[in-house]
C-alpha cells in the first residue's frame, strides 16, 4: 500500500530516523487513534521520558492519557494490567526491565496467565516496554537481558526490534494486540538513526508480531540475533564478506512465538547456524534456537553443530575492558562462524 | 409429595419492613460514619437470607466434595463470613466492579454465577464456570475478576479497574478485596499511595477474620487497626457479621467514591469456621471454644434469621421452606457437578492468547501438539 501525497514525479522518499523518534511516533499514533491506549511509569510525563521516548506526548495528551507515576513498580504494574483488565489498553514503561523484576508477578500471575484461567472471558491488552539487557558503564544490577525470562512464559508475546522500523512497527502491532506483550527495547539504539521506507512512515504500518526478517541474503551460515547484536551480525557480515563467506542474517523480531521456520529454511539453504544474543548463555535464547532446529527438519541439513554467540557468563562489570568482553562483539561472531565452517 | 400445610398466617400478616439498630463504625479521618440505623424490607431480608444460606451450603457441600476427593487441590472456604460478600453485593450495582483474593467462592455467587457452574468448575468438570481452566481460586464472571491466587496481588489490580472507572466516566466503583494476612504486603501500600493521589474511586476492603492461615493477626501486625492502615486514606471499622452493618457501610464507601472524594478503607471484622483452607484443621492455632463461641452467639444467618422474626418480617416456618429449597439446589447442582464431563483433552490449548488466530501449542514432546483458538 503506498501513501499516495500528491503527484510524484520521484521514487518514494526514505527518511532517516532514530529509534527513539520511531517509538514516539509510534505511540503519538496510537494515542491519538484510540482512546483507550494510555502511558504510565517513571517520568513518562512531565519529565519527556526518562530515555526521551515520551518526548511531546504529555504536553498533547494530558494528564489522563500519560501518567507520571512514584516509584511504585509493583504497584502501578498492577493497577496497569487491572486497568487493562477493564478495557483499557495501557502501555506500561518499565524504565528499565531490570526493574520489572520486581513488578515480575503482576506480568506473569496477573497479566499472562488471566486469559487462561478465565478460559478467554477476561483479556489483557497491555504492552510492558522499556530498555532492556547491557547498556553502557551502568554495571551488574542495570545490565540483565531479560529475553528469556519472558520468553519462557505461555500466555506472553515478546517483542524484540532492532531497526526503527521494526521499533515503530512493532510497538503499534503490540499496542492493538489484544494480549500482554513484552517489548524489550535497547537503549544504545536509542540514538540510532535507520532509514525509513515511505511505507513505514505510515500511519497504519504495522510489524507483525511473530515473523522474523532476513536483513541480509546469503548462502554459507546462517546468523540468527535479535536486538542490538543484529546489527554486529550485519557488520560481521560485511567483513566475511570480504573473505568469500556470505552469512545469511536473520532478525528475529519476535522472542516468542518464535518464527522458527524463518531459520529452518535458512539452514536448509546454508547447513550453518550460529546464534547471536546479549542475554546469558544457559537455557537462553540461542539454546531455544538450537533445541527447535534439532527437533525439526533442519537438523538433517547442519553440517556441524549449531553453536551459540551470548554475553559472558558472568554478573557485568564496571570496567570498560571488562564490560567490552562481557557482550558478543563483532570478532566473537566471525570467530563462530569460522569455527563452524571450519576455516 | 404433597405439601402439607404448616402456617396458619398468610403474608399480610408479615410486616413490609422493620428498623434496626446497627453498631457503630470505629472511624478514622472521616468526621461522619454511616448510619447507626438501617430499614430492611421484608423482601430485602428473605433475599439476603436465602443467599447467605446458599452461600453457607454451597461451602459445605464443598467441604464434603473434597473429602470425598472430587475436589483436588486448594479450597478455601467462606462459611462465616457470609454477610460480608452478601452486604457488600446488595450496596452496590451490577455495573460496579469487585475483585477478591482465593477465598471467592461466595463473591462469585453473589455477583451472579450459579451454583452449579461454581461446583462443577471446582470438581474441574467443561461445565464449570471456566470450563475447567481455573479451578477453585480462579473464577471470574462479568464484573468480577476473580479469584486470585497470589495474596496481595489482586489490590492493585483493583485500584487499576478503579483507574478505568474513573477513566471511562460512568460513574462506577470498584470493590477491591485483601485478608488480614495480606494487609502487610507491600504492594498495598503502594496502592494506597497511588489510588489516593490520582483519587481512584476504589473502595479498599479488608476482611478480618484474625487470620493469616496460621497467624493470627496479633502475631503478624505491629498495628491491627486495618481501617487506619491506610492512613491518609479515611476508614471504617465494621462489624462484618451483620448483613446490614456492611449494607450501610458499603453503601456509605461507594457513595463517597462516586462524590469523587478518592479511595476509601473498610475493615470487616468477620469470621472463617472453617480452617485456612481444606488442607488445615484450623484448630492448633484456636481453640474450638472460640468457633463454638461465634457460632453461637454472632452466626451472620441466626442474627438475620432472629431479627426477621422477632420483627415480624418472617416466620421460622417460612425461613425453613427456604432451607429446604436451598438444600435442594445444592443437591442437584453437585450432581451436575459431579456427573458432568471433565473438559476435553483439547481444551487443554486453548485461550493462551485472546482474539487470535488458531495455532499449535506444544505438548510434554515435541510430537504432541495441541490446536490452541481463543
Amino acid at each position: 500500500l503506498q501513501q499516495r501525497r500528491g503527484i510524484r514525479l520521484s521514487a518514494p522518499a526514505a527518511i532517516q530516523v532514530t529509534v527513539r523518534d520511531a517509538l514516539n511516533q509510534a505511540l503519538d499514533e496510537e494515542l491519538e487513534r484510540d482512546e483507550r491506549v494510555f502511558l504510565l511509569g517513571e517520568e513518562v510525563a512531565q519529565y519527556d521520558g526518562a530515555y526521551k521516548i515520551s518526548r511531546g506526548l504529555w504536553k498533547k495528551y494530558g494528564d489522563k492519557r500519560v501518567i507520571d507515576t512514584p516509584i511504585s513498580e509493583m504497584g502501578f504494574t498492577g493497577i496497569a494490567v487491572g486497568a487493562a483488565m477493564a478495557g483499557l489498553r495501557p502501555v506500561c514503561e518499565f524504565m528499565t526491565f531490570n526493574f520489572s523484576m520486581q513488578a515480575i508477578d503482576q506480568v506473569i500471575n496477573s497479566a499472562a496467565k488471566t486469559c487462561y484461567m478465565s478460559a478467554g472471558a477476561i483479556a489483557v491488552p497491555i504492552v510492558f516496554r522499556g530498555p532492556n539487557g547491557a547498556s553502557a558503564g551502568v554495571a551488574a544490577q542495570h545490565s540483565q537481558c531479560f529475553a528469556a525470562w519472558y520468553g519462557h512464559c505461555p500466555g506472553l508475546k515478546v517483542v524484540s526490534p532492532w531497526s526503527s522500523e521494526d521499533a515503530k512497527g512493532l510497538l503499534k502491532a503490540s499496542i492493538r494486540d489484544d494480549n500482554p506483550v513484552v517489548m524489550l527495547e535497547n537503549e544504545l539504539l536509542y540514538g540510532v538513526p535507520f532509514e525509513m521506507s515511505e511505507q513505514a512512515q505510515s500511519k497504519d504500518f504495522i510489524v507483525p508480531i511473530g515473523k522474523a526478517k532476513i536483513e541480509r541474503q546469503g548462502t554459507h551460515v546462517t546468523l540468527v540475533s535479535h536486538s542490538r547484536p543484529v546489527g554486529h551480525c550485519l557488520e560481521a557480515a560485511a567483513v566475511l564478506a570480504k573473505e568469500g563467506v556470505e552469512c545469511e542474517v536473520i532478525n528475529l523480531r519476535t522472542i516468542r512465538p518464535m518464527d522458527i521456520e524463518t531459520v529452518e529454511a535458512s539452514v536448509v539453504k546454508t547447513n550453518h547456524l550460529v546464534t547471536v544474543e546479549g542475554g546469558w548463555p544457559q537455557f537462553g535464547v540461542g539454546a531455544e534456537i538450537c533445541a527447535r532446529i534439532m527437533e525439526g527438519s533442519a537438523f538433517n541439513y547442519l553440517d556441524a553443530p549449531a553453536v551459540r554467540v551470548t554475553g559472558a557468563d558472568v554478573p557485568m562489570p564496571y570496567a570498560k575492558i571488562l564490560e567490552d568482553n562481557c557482550i558478543p562483539q563483532v570478532k566473537d561472531i566471525i570467530f563462530a562462524v569460522k569455527k563452524t565452517l571450519n576455516i | 409429595a404433597s405439601r402439607v400445610m404448616v402456617a396458619s398466617r398468610n403474608y399480610a400478616d408479615f410486616a413490609n419492613e422493620a428498623t434496626f439498630e446497627i453498631k457503630k463504625c470505629d472511624l478514622h479521618r472521616l468526621e461522619e460514619g454511616p448510619s447507626t440505623t438501617a430499614v430492611m424490607t421484608r423482601e430485602e431480608g428473605l433475599h439476603y437470607y436465602k443467599t447467605m444460606q446458599t452461600i453457607r451450603r454451597m461451602e459445605l457441600k464443598s467441604d464434603q466434595l473434597y473429602k470425598q476427593k472430587i475436589i483436588r487441590g486448594f479450597c478455601h472456604l467462606y462459611d462465616g463470613q457470609e454477610a460480608c460478600c452478601v452486604g457488600l453485593e446488595v450496596a452496590i450495582k451490577p455495573t460496579d466492579h469487585v475483585i477478591t483474593a482465593y477465598r471467592a467462592h461466595g463473591f462469585t455467587y453473589a455477583r451472579g454465577v450459579p451454583v452449579r457452574e461454581i461446583l462443577a468448575e471446582l470438581t474441574g468438570r467443561k461445565g464449570g464456570c471456566v470450563k475447567g481452566k481455573g479451578g477453585s481460586m480462579h473464577m471470574y464472571t462479568k464484573n468480577f475478576y476473580g479469584g486470585n491466587g497470589i495474596v496481595g496481588a489482586q489490590v492493585p489490580l483493583g485500584a487499576g479497574i478503579a483507574l478505568a472507572c474513573k477513566y471511562f466516566g460512568k460513574n462506577e466503583v470498584c470493590l477491591t478485596l485483601y485478608g488480614d494476612g495480606a494487609a502487610n504486603q507491600g504492594q498495598i501500600f503502594e496502592t494506597y499511595n497511588m489510588a489516593a493521589l490520582w483519587k481512584l474511586p476504589c473502595i479498599f476492603i479488608c476482611e478480618n477474620n484474625r487470620y493469616g492461615m496460621g497467624t493470627s493477626v496479633e502475631r503478624a501486625a505491629a498495628s491491627t487497626d486495618y481501617y487506619k492502615r491506610g492512613d491518609f486514606i479515611p476508614g471504617l471499622r465494621v462489624d462484618g457479621m451483620d448483613v446490614l452493618c456492611v449494607r450501610e457501610a458499603a453503601k456509605f464507601a461507594a457513595e463517597y467514591c462516586r462524590a469523587g472524594k478518592g479511595p476509601i478503607l473498610m475493615e470487616l471484622q468477620t469470621y472463617r469456621y472453617h480452617g485456612h483452607s481444606m488442607s488445615d484443621p484450623g484448630i492448633s492455632y484456636r481453640t474450638r471454644e472460640e468457633i463454638q463461641e461465634v457460632r453461637s452467639k454472632s452466626d451472620p444467618i441466626t442474627l438475620l434469621k432472629d431479627r426477621m422474626v422477632n420483627n415480624n418480617l418472617a416466620s421460622i416456618e417460612e425461613l425453613k421452606e427456604i432451607d429446604v429449597a436451598v438444600r435442594k439446589e445444592i443437591e442437584e447442582a453437585a450432581q451436575f457437578a459431579t456427573t458432568d464431563p471433565e473438559p476435553p483433552l483439547e481444551e487443554l490449548g486453548n485461550h493462551i492468547y485472546f482474539n487470535e488466530p488458531p495455532f499449535e501449542v506444544r505438548g510434554p514432546n515435541q510430537w504432541i501438539r495441541y490446536k490452541s483458538v481463543s
